[in-house]
């Protein structure tokens, strides 16, 4: 089981923590066309290299925290400056 | 001894030898497919049984042939036997035990008589592929097959009654993990440990020392005494690092670790994995290489060295390398006459063995013949490299040596020392080893000092300048001998002893076209039997590449997997550990005789035994059903009216101090996922309620809006879900029940309207909630009390309404009930594609609304239609009640729909349904075609509205006048945790009577007063308490615990929460930053554990690292402890390590009692009352 390094609790398993998808923030509904938000609500770059992923800590500290990981070996990469 | 029993067995024995593992004067004795046998302490089952002269342990899988010792190790596929009742013991590796009942396996009548030895005869029957070309056709004669195929299974019989052993499975934590115990482990062990790192040293064998134990005991026997006064090293044997995962999260095996446990799963987090597992001796192919009495150098070596053991009386030795040299000089040792060296490197070579039961012969290339019962062959090595390639490496395969070798892509915290990285001498071995042990310390020091940076409540003090002693010293190179490539002889012979496969099987099977070593394994099962590859693996792939033409290095090896070593499911499952929650009245339905339903982790009573009456008792006077589990959410803060806007399809900004409102919440996808009331208690204090199983959903999907889209707004969500009990009155009569205890609110239809909510007093509870809703139809008053107080209030509704007819109902009545007036169920009239207008929801939907979750999904919908129609149904014929999830056909005969809820409803005395319909069926005064599971096809009538019953809601217009307040017993508060022994009043509080002290006890401590605060992190209410996250502050009459980031719990004795809350209240309304304050008295459960093995028991239930310097005194930290979210809050008490633990209340008996189920065996005591009271600091 891998570990992420929660900027709060510090390392702790992965089944402690509930997978967000890759980062992404809501558009504004009224200024998307339909594809546009299409493309926000189903498709997914599921990247075979580095990606930017939201994930809770659902079972610690109930934050959600921004990881970067590369999804070929699980690596997680950390921060620029990282810290709480 | 049993001196009666007849001896007519040899007895190979030889005098005593200085590296042997026996003790002569322990006898031990055991039978053999019912006869007396008897061995030595320290024997296994083989070498007791060889030492008698007893050759053959077996039968193989598919030919039933013969099989005897092969490499005398844990992975022996020949030595396969059943002990008492365990199948598919390793024999070879098993220590003998006084009254072992063993007996050989897959062998029928007997292992002498074997009828199913004629396979053998019909090999083209059994050719490779035969699983999947024979037993297809015709189908209808599968299960003829399968009785067949179960005859050819290589196992022996379960015994289906449990055995008397427990599995374990518990978590570890190593700074550097040795897998493999042989000089350059041992070396790198004592390295790591003299560095500092906590080392955990794992070893398959029952002893140390690896080949030194035959080659070099004395420089083992060094080792080994070093090794065992190193404290800090923690000595596994018979265990083995079967997996690593992500993260060195590795699994040790332990095979019994203690008496009365058959094995132990070790989760173990390794911060350094060092593989050290030597290399295994692999088999030579050649005619007749199964034969019991042809054996490996390695397995003859051990026979006479570790057990004292003759393999034989005349040896022929097949010799590649020094070890089969120096296996031909030991036989000689031992009284063995070799009749002839054939040394591999000089050209000569062996071409096949006569003899069925045992070796009669050995035959040359040349032609010689040679008389013989023993043939010894030493041609070669395979390097275990398991780990390594779950590690991420890639095996490089040097023809030279004609092995594989470390590709060194393992990547960081994996290192490989010993045999499996090169070659050389012992010192060079112990060298190479012994500065692997080095680098891996250095490396999971510096992990650990990161840990403990990165861990709040230790980050603050650790040293943050590296250690001076952190350099990497220089690992030598080990140099890599040449050895001859030899794999097979001119002859074919067995590949795979587990499978039967032979090289002539992978020649075919290449010559229909599999020709590579993935496609050949799955087609012929190659590597694929219990040995998973440990002896056939380089001999497969050599054969496989001679077929195919290439070299070893094109062909590439199977793929490594996990588990290296067998596990058995006992020890995967481990003990139990599922969640069950249980509501404050559940010890009086179980009294009532209460229908268990699981529903999630809760427990709740499905009926009292009679639900139809249940039904009609709400119908016509009164009945009370529990539904603590409803999820419940307090929210706080000004800007939570622009949080239900956003979460709810519907409008929200304008519900009034004193409303209630249903709401239905959609994803962004459009699906209703979650739906409730949510009340507004003040201004800006909403109490949302969400479906049983959504709570942790909806509050997620809150966090989600609050944390990542919306982080403007100031509001702060508590989950109270167990911090009330609530308790639906429903019925003609509520009204009347209710107010009979209920002081300080007018009940009265015209003062408290539907859709309204009071808070007050309760059967004499204060801060109890009621709402006034209709989920099922009636005048209804919806109660949440304090948790402490529910069955208080509970009995009293019950003792109240006697004369009204209360009675009580379950889950099943309340399903009926709300059937009947058409609510729907989330998740059960809907599922995971259910876009809120495909859910009869339409009115609840405001697309006018500027924005919400969902709503450009649902004006999709509006706008083009799609998705089916939430209807309610009744069948023509009124008897029928088609099941859930029948079908609903459309006129051409395909499916147009489902049934989604169905009952008989004793209201109407028919049955009726709600249904998802194609928009082309779901006009109301339609009829449509419904097919049972039974297959008949029956009508159905859609209807015009979904409620069934009383569509217009006259019943919910109830008004009948409220009756006076009625005596009742003084409340008294009782926590979650069962109380055993005599318990006393203590301030309002029923708590345990006397306390029991123990080394190792648990203290129940729920009385305390528990509240929690919610500000900034870093802000001035942050400073004045003091405890900043992941620390706990010590204060004069409070403890306060810094829980979670700008989340605190504040603790106080018992009844001081008036005190505490207007403290905190004030602190509030001073602060110019958003506070807010949940008194959680009720809605916690906490005990503490304390004792010297505390942490070792917390090792069995949850999965960090404990260990001193990272959880110190006066941390805290919330994870899961036996499947529960847990705060741990270490708070030492009188020198002994201590922990205080909390979760949501409704755990509370499962965590209790999962942790004393688990620490019966250290003596965990229930302790009861606190020592020195319910005072914490
Ligand atoms: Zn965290």
């Amino acid at each position: 089981m891998m570990q992420l390094s929660c900027p709060w609790c510090g390392p702790r398993n992965v089944n402690e923590f509930h997978h967000d998808g890759p980062l992404h923030h809501r558009p504004d509904p009224t200024a998307t066309t339909v594809e546009e938000w299409r493309h926000y609500l189903y498709i997914r770059e599921n990247p075979h290299g580095v990606v930017e992923e939201r994930w809770y800590h659902a079972a610690g500290c109930r934050k959600f925290l921004v990881v970067t990981r590369d999804t070929r070996t699980n690596t997680v990469i950390p921060a620029e400056g990282e810290s709480r | 001894m049993n001196l009666s029993r007849s001896r007519t067995t040899l007895d190979r024995r030889i005098a005593p030898q200085p590296g042997e593992v026996i003790d002569r004067s322990t006898p031990v004795e055991f039978t053999w497919n019912g006869r007396a046998y008897s061995g030595f302490r320290g024997d296994t089952i083989v070498s007791a049984l060889a030492a008698a002269g007893v050759r053959m342990y077996s039968r193989s899988m598919k030919y039933h042939r013969p099989r005897g010792l092969l490499s005398a190790t844990l992975h022996d596929p020949g030595c396969m036997v059943q002990v008492d009742g365990d199948p598919n013991v390793r024999g070879a590796h098993r220590l003998i035990e006084e009254g072992m009942k063993v007996s050989s396996q897959n062998t029928w009548p007997s292992l002498e008589v074997d009828v199913r030895g004629v396979n053998q005869l019909a090999g083209r029957f059994l050719g490779p592929g035969f699983y999947y070309k024979t037993f297809i056709k015709p189908q209808r004669l599968w299960p003829v097959y399968e009785t067949v195929l179960r005859q050819f299974v290589h196992g022996g019989r379960l015994s289906r009654t449990p055995g008397p052993e427990a599995y374990d499975k518990r978590h570890a934590h190593a700074d550097v993990l040795v897998a493999g115990g042989g000089p350059a482990g041992l070396a790198a062990a004592l390295a790591a440990a003299e560095r500092g790192a906590r080392v955990m040293l794992v070893e398959e064998g029952h002893q140390l020392g690896g080949h030194l134990r035959w080659s070099d005991p004395e420089t083992a026997a060094g080792l080994v005494r070093r090794v065992a006064q190193a404290e800090t090293i923690q000595v596994l044997t018979n265990a083995t690092v079967a997996a690593r995962y992500d993260d060195n999260w590795c699994a040790v095996v332990q095979r019994h670790p203690e008496p009365g446990v058959a094995e132990r799963l070790l989760k173990t987090r390794a911060r350094s994995l060092i593989v050290a597992p030597g290399l295994l001796e692999r088999p030579y192919v050649f005619d007749g290489n199964d034969t019991p009495g042809v054996m490996l150098s390695t397995a003859a070596r051990s026979l006479v060295n570790l057990y004292g053991v003759a393999p034989g009386e005349r040896a022929v030795v097949f010799s590649a390398n020094p070890d089969g040299d120096a296996a031909a000089e030991d036989l000689e040792r031992a009284g063995v006459e070799v009749v002839r060296f054939v040394d591999a490197r000089a050209g000569q070579d062996i071409v096949r063995v006569r003899g069925r039961k045992t070796v009669e012969s050995v035959e040359l290339a040349d032609g010689t013949r040679l008389e013989a019962d023993l043939l010894v062959t030493a041609t070669g090595w395979t390097a275990p490299t398991s780990l390594l390639n779950m590690s991420g490496d890639v095996p490089v395969y040097e023809p030279r040596a004609a092995r594989f070798l470390p590709g060194g892509q393992a990547g960081q915290g994996v290192f490989a020392t010993g045999g499996i990285a090169g070659d050389g001498s012992t010192d060079l071995l112990i060298a190479h080893g012994h500065a692997t042990g080095a680098a891996a310390a250095v490396h999971a020091l510096g992990t650990r000092r990161q840990h403990a940076l990165a861990v709040p409540a230790t980050s603050g003090r650790v040293d943050a300048t590296v250690p001076a002693d952190a350099s990497v010293p220089a690992i030598p190179d080990l140099a890599v001998e040449e050895h001859p490539e030899l794999f097979r002889s001119s002859t074919h012979g067995m590949v795979d002893f587990s499978e039967d496969v032979s090289s002539k099987d992978l020649y075919s099977a290449v010559a229909e076209g599999y020709d590579s070593a993935e496609l050949a394994k799955r087609f012929t099962t190659v590597t694929m039997g219990p040995t998973q590859g440990k002896h056939e693996l380089m001999n497969a792939i050599a054969v496989i590449a001679d077929a195919t033409g290439k070299t070893i290095a094109q062909t590439g090896t199977t793929t490594w997997r996990p588990m290296y070593a067998p596990v058995t499911l006992g020890a995967l499952a481990g003990p139990s550990q599922d969640p069950v929650r249980y509501s404050e009245i559940h010890s009086w339905h179980e009294a009532n005789g209460a229908v268990p339903l699981v529903a999630g982790q809760w427990i709740r009573p499905e009926h009292y035994g009679d639900p139809e009456q249940e039904v009609r008792a709400v119908r016509e006077a009164v009945g009370i059903i529990d539904v603590s589990p409803i999820g419940k959410l307090d929210l706080r803060g000004p800007d939570v009216p622009k949080l239900l806007e956003t979460v709810y399809t519907n409008k929200w900004s304008k519900l009034e101090v004193g409303r209630v409102r249903y709401g239905a919440m959609c994803r962004e996808d459009g699906v209703v996922f979650d739906d409730g009331v949510t009340a507004r208690l003040g201004e800006d204090h909403y109490l949302m309620s969400t479906t049983s199983s959504g709570a942790a959903s909806v509050w997620e999907w809150l966090e989600t809006w609050l944390q990542t889209e919306r982080p403007e707004w100031r509001v702060h969500v508590t989950p109270v879900t167990t911090a009330y009990t609530s308790i639906n009155v429903a019925g003609p009569q509520a009204r009347r029940l209710v107010s009979r205890l209920v002081e300080g609110i007018d009940l009265s239809a015209e003062a408290f309207g539907y859709m309204r909510v009071r808070t007050g007093r309760v059967a004499g509870v204060d801060d109890c909630i009621l709402w006034r809703i209709g989920f099922t139809g009636e005048l209804s008053y919806e109660l949440h009390v304090p948790a402490s107080y529910g069955l208080h209030v509970w009995e009293a509704l019950l003792e109240a309404g006697q004369d009204l007819g209360v009675t009580p109902f379950g889950v099943e009545a309340q399903r009926v009930l709300r059937l009947e007036k058409g609510h729907l169920i989330i998740g059960q009239d809907t599922d995971g594609l259910t876009q809120a207008y495909s859910a009869g929801l339409d009115w609840a939907i405001k697309l006018d609304k500027p924005d919400f979750a969902g709503k450009p999904e649902l004006a999709w919908q509006r706008e083009h239609g799609g998705g089916t129609r939430l209807v309610a149904l009744q069948p023509v014929d009124p008897d029928i009640v088609p099941a859930e999830a029948s079908q609903v056909l459309r006129p051409d005969g395909r499916i147009g729909g489902r049934i989604t809820s169905s009952r008989h409803s004793p209201t109407l005395g028919r049955s009726v349904c709600l249904g998802q319909l194609e928009p082309s069926l779901a006009a109301a005064g339609s009829v449509v075609d419904v097919r049972l599971p039974d297959g008949r096809t029956v009508q159905a009538a859609v209807m015009d509205r979904l409620a069934h019953l009383d569509p217009d809601g006259t019943r919910l217009e109830n008004d009948s006048v409220p009756d006076e307040p009625q005596a009742h017993p003084t409340p008294l508060a009782r926590g979650p945790l069962s109380v055993t022994g005599p318990t006393e009043e203590l301030r309002g509080w029923q708590v345990a009577g006397q306390h029991r002290p123990a080394e190792l006890s648990l203290t129940d401590y729920t009385p305390l007063v528990k509240v929690g605060v919610r500000a900034e992190p870093t802000g001035a209410v942050a400073t004045t308490l003091q405890a900043p996250f992941g620390r706990v502050h010590r204060g004069e009459n409070t403890l306060v615990i810094g829980s979670g980031p700008g989340e605190w719990l504040v603790l106080a004795e018992p009844c001081s929460g008036t005190r505490v809350l207007a403290d905190l209240g004030r602190l509030a309304d001073d602060a110019e930053e958003q506070v807010s304050v949940v008194d959680l008295t009720h809605g916690r459960a906490m005990f503490r554990l304390t004792g010297r093995e505390v942490t070792d028991l917390l090792a069995s239930v949850c999965a960090l690292d404990l260990s001193d310097d990272l959880v110190p005194d006066g941390s805290t930290l919330r994870t899961t402890v036996a499947g529960v979210v847990t705060d741990l809050v270490r708070l030492d008490e009188g020198g002994r390590p201590s922990y205080l633990l909390h979760c949501e209340r409704s755990s509370g008996i499962y965590l209790s009692e999962t942790l004393l189920d688990t620490g019966r065996d250290r003596g965990l005591t229930d302790a009861g009352a606190p020592a020195a009271g319910y005072v914490i600091s």
